[in-house]
């Protein structure tokens, strides 16, 4: 029963992250899963000075708040600052990660308080944390319920607002043109991704979630050719991903998240070497399928 | 003839420098118009403050006698090919039924109509065959003219093109071309970015001549002049010294069309 818990958890996190990451990944903005990760510090070190306890719920809270800061900022250097997209990345996580550092320093040096203890889960204890009611009946892991509620809002998003986030990824400038609002969904899909990957840390950690943000779609980019099978693609490989993962770990009796991040970066390889389109090695053996034209005697 | 384009004291500035200047100029229905002037005097800036993608410092824009919010459905827009990223995992079909996304319609179904539309100007624009090749895999003119099909789904009345014919090759120069033809029979007003010189006075009967200020604007031949080509062009040397020649060749058709049909 714990196999089957920590798949579904690794499962949950793949797909939404991989739905997401798909539309992060065409915008060049892939890393800012990463930089998220970083940029909550002061969040949670507010949350903990307000509220004067380590609970989830304050934690969560300033961490998703902290998120979409992030995102706003980033694309504040990005668009009035006229910086490079992966500049206004790297200046704005490494600037609140510092002011984090500052805040704890200043007011919190006794407590224990970055994200590794306070924000980040292990997957491994996902079955661990149950969810019972008040009249005692057991309804399963509490990050399970939470990241089908999660997973559930971002199908949502991304079934409804298919074509809006389709043409403002695709074409910003023409979708402006038509009159449909570039900033309305940008902030959409990154307040998403601020919510998603700061719940998912605290389920099963960073690595996972900047993991499955970025290479299961980064795999399924080099399969396909069209962004609907590209994102069906994505959760395939993602669930994949979670099951490979899970037995590799099982395997070597070894982390869990940290298999399952190489399992999916094993996908990526494949992908590079067999893609039918871009495949190294598929174009080789491609090379080999023409013949070649006889070589002049210029070239001697 | 009723006014299609607009524009009053339009002044457009980037960090405090000014790229329009006092622009004043009024363009009727109907007409191929080419918006001409040397590299950085504010071409793409006018379209895009046309097309509301510039906030102008001053001045204000009018389109078919009201303000852009209240027209944006009758105008389309075809932006600089190298504005999107080509490798996108998308078809040349899914890009021209963009052409009927639109602000309030994001949420609903595309209907049959709408397919059929997209599809219509892929025919036109002779792509209707590539409809299924994902756009990476099309040559820059083809690329140019799957973004003409999307602006032609929309059904506009007014389109503002920003170098369709950049980079592109003869077989899309042509399609592009007539296609422009039929839609100046149609009765619609199409205002194109073009830095080509030579091919200027051919393409266009109406003409925007700008170095950050107007120079000129009206019929193709009040303003396809040496006099205000060098005022617009100024101390660029090889331009000037075309400029002469241009303006001759304009002043003989037939000549003109021999040098034309000479390969390039």
């Amino acid at each position: 029963m714990n196999a089957f818990w920590i798949i579904l958890t690794g499962a949950l996190v793949a797909t939404s992250c991989g739905l997401l990451g798909t539309f992060l990944i065409l915008r060049k903005m892939a890393m800012v899963g990463d930089a998220i990760s970083h940029a909550v510090l002061p969040g949670i070190v507010i949350a903990y000075l307000l509220s004067e306890s380590r609970d989830v719920l304050p934690m969560l809270i300033g961490a998703a708040a902290l998120g979409v800061l992030t995102t706003f900022m980033i694309e504040f250097l990005y668009q009035k600052a006229r910086l490079q997209i992966d500049a206004s990345i790297g200046i704005t996580f490494t600037w609140l990660f510092a002011i984090g550092i500052i805040l704890i320093s200043l007011y919190a040096g006794q407590v224990d308080l970055d994200q590794d203890c306070v924000l980040y889960g292990e997957i491994a204890y996902v079955p661990l944390d149950l969810w019972i009611t008040e009249s005692g009946r057991l309804l399963g892991p509490r990050p399970v319920w939470i990241l089908s509620g999660v997973l559930a809002l971002i199908l949502l998003i991304i079934i409804l607002g298919y074509r809006g986030l389709k043409i403002t990824t695709f074409d910003p400038e023409y979708a402006a043109a038509v009159g449909i609002s570039t900033v309305f969904w940008h902030y959409l899909l990154m307040s998403a991704v601020s919510v998603t990957t700061v719940v998912a840390f605290e389920s099963v950690g960073a690595i996972l979630v900047v993991a499955f943000l970025i290479v299961p779609p980064a795999t399924a980019y080099l399969l396909t050719e069209k962004l609907h099978n590209m994102l069906l693609l994505t959760v395939g490989l993602g669930i994949l991903t979670a099951v490979s993962g899970y037995y590799l770990a099982v395997w070597i009796d070894g982390s869990v998240a940290g298999a399952m991040a190489v399992s999916s970066g094993v996908f990526l390889l494949l992908a590079v070497l067999f893609s039918p389109s871009t495949g190294v090695l598929t174009q080789r053996f491609r090379q080999q399928a023409i013949p070649v034209p006889a070589q002049g005697y210029k070239e001697r | 003839m009723k006014t299609a384009i607009e524009t009053h004291n339009l002044t457009v500035a980037y960090n405090r420098r000014p790229v329009l200047w006092d622009i004043d100029f009024q363009i009727p229905e109907g007409q191929l118009i080419g918006v001409l002037g040397p590299n950085g005097s504010g071409k793409t800036t006018l379209l895009k403050s046309l097309m509301g993608l510039v906030q102008p410092s001053s001045g204000y824009v009018r389109l078919f006698g009201q303000s852009l919010d209240e027209v944006r459905s009758r105008i389309s827009y075809v932006p600089q090919r190298e504005s999107v990223d080509w490798d996108f995992p998308i078809s040349v079909r899914e890009v021209a039924v963009m052409g009927r996304y639109r602000k309030h319609k994001l949420l609903g179904r595309l209907n049959k109509e709408d397919h059929r539309l997209a599809d219509e100007a892929l025919e036109k624009v002779g792509m209707l065959s590539f409809a299924d090749r994902q756009i990476a895999q099309l040559s820059g003119g083809q690329q140019q003219r799957v973004f003409v099909a999307r602006a032609l789904a929309q059904q506009a009345d007014l389109y503002l093109m920003d170098e369709p014919f950049a980079g592109v090759d003869a077989a899309s120069e042509e399609a592009i071309l007539s296609l422009l033809k039929e839609m100046k029979q149609a009765g619609k007003t199409v205002l194109i970015v073009h830095h080509d010189l030579h091919t200027a006075h051919q393409f266009f009967d109406w003409m925007v001549l700008l170095n950050t200020r107007l120079i000129k604007c009206g019929p193709t031949s009040s303003v396809f002049t040496a006099d205000y080509l060098k005022q617009a062009y100024g101390g660029q040397l090889t331009i000037l010294s075309q400029v002469s020649d241009l303006v001759k060749a304009r002043d003989f058709p037939i000549r003109e069309r021999s040098f034309k049909d000479q390969p390039k």
